[in-house]
């Protein structure tokens, strides 16, 4: 076997040099980014929103795949930051005049840019634009992956970190189950990742074979097929979402008859903890992955996430920044 | 010559924290305004606002400030490992507060916190308390009242700890962290 | 010209020979093993002290990226590859661009070929038009312009009645047909093993049992049409054990692995080296280690680089999307004696893998030196160290996995039909 290197998020003294993946962080700056990121929700509570650490950084939403709701999140936290935020949907300018991937990103980086973030449809692209800044001498501007594919997606998984961390206080005591399509999950491998290494002792996958990976206990978790046994005793759901697409075909046969088994009602629910939290990365499916009483009842969390999400980016773009 | 504290290397001349802080506190009292609000940077300027709020007559509410979002030497040193939340439990609009920090030196660490104020509101007047001042600034700010002056070489930091309830003053190598 | 090469250890692994001894060469052809002809008078003496001296290798997949993808590789570039690498014949994959689907086709790369005058190529042709699985080829037209096999290269064939009819034409002339076992509906978008590493990657998934499926309908369909089936590329150990039970009952079978295939697994991916993305994918550790037993006890008939020179721009892209395949002219000697190394074969049985059993499965006389056999040989150092560095590759693709490591083995001359075509 090849001897490959380490992950080229952490620079030589081991400190964050891209955000990329969740997989093989370490614990003290997963939490350093979480305690960083409470000082900024109490920023969003001000009239005055915005705080001068990235007065004159560029930052370049650079987004190969449509997603309204992540882009914008990341344009407020940088924007809060105060950097200057250049949004580009590259899925229909550059690419489609022939221009490559590292084209485009050398032509931002012509324009100075100080940080990327990035969304791509396939995993590993963000990797791809790391290691060409870094063969480019160009290791002074930062990626964040904003999701690619299936792999991951750090933020996400950060900000999902931080509601369990504010609402259970801890990780060391918890069972955490996340419910539905797994396999083509990117929100599911980065928090399963970041569960692991706080210690959550126990995580479960709920869903049927076809939405699971083959070898997906092998990152830790327990399988389980049906909602009963399956969130029991848990203290967080967290439901994935069902991509329209994948909802009739060859992995499902409907929309209902997902819903009927693996979706979120409330009696449900009521097998997990009585103090149990609901999460979902969003936009939701109501009624294919949760009922409507479920999302916008007393055990949901959905829309602090969203909160938090912001302030997690924030921390992370100004802990990158700061070099 | 100098002696060996609890803390570090102690120079001759360098204070006694308590006595600073009565000082500080003669200074104070009946100089702020009787509706003043006592706001301590973050972390030796926050144990002295609220000693300061015990040993000054009335009832000043007290606030905190974490000033790193406003540090000026964030594009060297980045983000301080752990930034404190700053919580002002009152208005700053139209107020008279008084910003209070353990030790003035170059005088960054107090333009950053009324930088911050700023982003609250529209204070009336601002005035600044500190323990220490040890000279060296590098920017037009003075201290209203002062508890002590200490003359210290530059490759020196001083440092306010607590012990237990008593506070003491040491000093330490200078090292890369943010001056005050 | 007269060779004569003295003082080197002279394996030939079909006909068992392994010592020292000499070796001369005449009119292109080996002209004496050990003592002199009568009248010999050597134009050029070879001293090949601590060398190997054994038949050119025969890699049974290289591409040569002629015609349509000059901008990736030139036959000239890759034939100068293949004799640094000590291969003096080869067998190119049907898909250039357009496709092997015609004689003139076929003819004008053999013209080429041999207008080079460095190693041998025989081309597979196209086992259906364009490769698009629809209509077969003129396989007797092909056969004469100089094509010793017919292939669907690694685009998919999903109609099996397409392919039971191409086998049974293929049969009635005694063509012979290779192919990639890989179920063309399972393999869709998948682009890695369907494994701990895919999954952690988050990379589409190509199960196994797309390549025992396929080796199924092939083993089922060799068996009605009793076509001479070649199969290329084998990538899992469940692949491994039905080819063993198929020759075990008789089929008449063979197949191959490919080097990087024979060394690599899927963790060697890290972080989403596109060098790493092949066709087929690289599999588990289990998988690897069944490959490199199946070759060792002759399940596995042949060893290939499955050459595949990529440029840069088909390599600097997300990973499932980059171009797949990588160089291996090259690699493929010290790959050969690397395997042999760490599973203590024995160098003559390795060797045996890229010379003589190749050539059975090309139907070519080549590959052994037996005098009157065409003088086409391979002197190496089995010890000497280098670096793969794209600097130190004659090939125009400098894509491998094992760029930057350093291999043991290397060419020192190579001999084609008598002629000294490559000295390092």
């Amino acid at each position: 076997m090849l001897s490959k290197g380490p992950n080229p998020q952490l620079n030589a003294g081991g400190e964050l040099q891209h955000l990329l993946t969740l997989e093989g962080m370490p614990a003290a700056i997963i939490e350093r980014i979480l305690d960083t990121a409470v000082p900024f929700v109490s920023i969003a509570e001000r009239d005055v929103k915005k705080v001068p650490l990235l007065r004159g950084k560029t930052v370049f939403n650079l987004f190969f795949e449509n997603s309204t709701r992540t882009r914008t999140t990341f344009e407020i936290a940088a924007k809060r930051l105060s950097a200057d935020v250049i949004n580009i949907n590259v899925g229909v300018s550059s690419t489609s005049k022939g221009e490559t991937l590292l084209d485009t990103i050398d032509n931002l980086v012509a324009m100075n840019a100080d940080m990327f973030v990035v969304r791509h449809g396939q995993s590993g692209a963000p990797h791809l634009i790391a290691q060409h800044l870094s063969a480019r001498q160009r290791s002074h501007i930062h990626v964040i992956n904003a999701g690619d594919g299936r792999h991951a997606h750090p933020t996400q998984g950060l900000l999902d970190l931080f509601t369990i961390r504010h609402y259970k206080h801890e990780f060391s005591r918890l069972s955490v189950a996340i419910v539905g399509d797994v396999l083509h999950s990117r929100v599911a491998r980065s928090l399963i990742h970041g569960l692991t290494t706080m210690g959550v002792p126990e995580i479960r996958a709920i869903g049927p074979h076809t939405l699971l990976p083959t070898a997906v206990e092998k990152m830790g978790v327990r399988v389980f097929h049906d909602m009963k046994t399956g969130l029991a005793g848990c203290d967080v759901i967290v439901m994935l979402r069902l991509q329209t697409e994948r909802m009739k075909g060859s992995l499902l046969p409907s929309a209902g008859e997902f819903f009927k088994h693996y979706g979120l009602t409330a009696d449900k629910l009521a097998l997990a903890k009585p103090d149990a939290i609901v999460m979902h990365p969003g936009p939701m499916n109501r009624g294919v992955e949760i009922d409507s009483a479920v999302a916008d009842g007393k055990h949901s969390v959905i829309l602090p996430q969203v909160t938090f999400g912001i302030a997690v980016r924030m921390a992370v773009m100004s802990i990158l920044a700061g070099g | 010559m100098p002696t060996e504290g609890p803390h570090g290397r102690m120079p001759e001349g360098l204070p006694d924290a308590e006595r600073a802080l009565a000082a500080l506190a003669d200074k104070m009292r009946g100089a702020v305004a009787v509706d003043a609000k006592l706001i301590g940077i973050y972390s030796g300027g926050a144990w002295l606002a609220e000693r300061l709020a015990a040993l000054l007559p009335g009832e000043h509410p007290v606030g905190f400030i974490d000033v790193s979002f406003y540090r000026d030497d964030y594009g060297q040193k980045g983000l301080r490992a752990k930034v404190e939340t700053t919580t002002l439990p009152f208005e700053v609009e139209g107020s008279r507060i008084v910003l209070i920090d353990d030790v003035l030196y170059t005088g960054r660490s107090v333009r950053a916190a009324i930088n911050e104020l700023f982003d609250y509101g529209r204070p009336e007047r601002i005035e600044l308390a500190v323990l220490v001042d040890r000279g060296g600034r590098e920017l037009p700010i003075e201290a209203t009242y002062v508890g002590a002056r200490v003359a210290v070489g530059r490759e020196l930091s001083v440092v306010l700890n607590r012990a237990g309830d008593r506070f003491e003053l040491s000093v330490e190598p200078t090292t890369s962290a943010p001056r005050a | 010209m007269k060779i004569e090469i003295n003082n080197g250890r002279l394996i030939d692994p079909r006909d068992g020979i392994d010592k020292k001894t000499s070796l001369f060469i005449a009119a292109g052809k080996v002209a004496a093993i050990g003592s002199a002809p009568p009248t010999w008078h050597a134009n050029r003496v070879i001293d090949a002290a601590g060398m190997v001296v054994c038949p050119g290798l025969i890699d049974i997949s290289a591409r040569l990226r002629e015609p349509g993808f000059e901008y990736k590789a030139t036959l000239e570039s890759e034939l100068q590859a293949a004799i640094a690498g000590g291969v003096t014949s080869l067998a190119c994959p049907p898909d250039t661009d357009p496709p092997l689907d015609e004689p003139g086709l076929v003819e004008m790369l053999k013209h080429r070929a041999r207008s080079l005058n460095l190693a041998h190529v025989y081309p597979i042709g196209a086992l259906t038009a364009g490769l698009k699985g629809e209509t077969i080829t003129e396989m007797g037209e092909l056969t004469d312009a100089g094509c010793i096999a017919f292939s669907h290269a690694d685009a998919p064939l999903a109609d099996t009645q397409v392919l039971l009819r191409a086998m049974q034409y293929a049969a009635t002339f005694g063509y012979r047909v290779w192919l990639r076992p890989q179920d063309a509906h399972l393999s869709r978008g998948g682009v890695a093993h369907d494994g701990e590493v895919g999954m952690r990657l988050g990379l589409p998934a190509i199960p196994a049992c797309a390549e025992t499926i396929a080796l199924g309908t092939i083993f089922a369909l060799a068996r009605v049409t009793g076509s001479a089936v070649h199969l290329a590329r084998l990538s899992t150990h469940e692949g491994v054990a039905c080819v063993r039970d198929a020759k075990r009952a008789g089929l008449a079978v063979t197949c191959d692995v490919a080097i990087n295939h024979l060394h690599l697994c899927d963790a060697d991916i890290g972080w989403f080296d596109a060098h790493c993305r092949l066709v087929p994918p690289l599999r588990g550790v289990p998988d690897r280690n069944a490959l490199r037993a199946g070759l060792a006890d002759g399940t596995i008939d042949v060893l290939c680089s499955d050459h595949t020179p990529v440029d840069d721009d088909g390599k600097q892209l997300p990973f499932a999307e980059a171009e797949p395949g990588a160089t291996g002219l090259e690699l493929l000697l010290p790959l050969t004696l690397k395997w042999a190394r760490e599973d203590r074969v024995p160098l003559a049985s390795a060797l045996a893998r890229v010379t003589a059993d190749p050539a059975r499965v090309l139907g070519v006389d080549a590959g052994h030196l037996a005098v009157g056999a065409p003088a086409d040989i391979c002197i190496f150092d089995p010890d000497q160290r280098w670096a793969v560095l794209p600097g130190a590759l004659k090939s125009q693709g400098k894509n491998t996995p094992f760029l930057g490591l350093e291999l043991q083995g290397k060419v020192r001359y190579t001999l084609v039909g008598g002629q000294i075509v490559h000295e390092g």
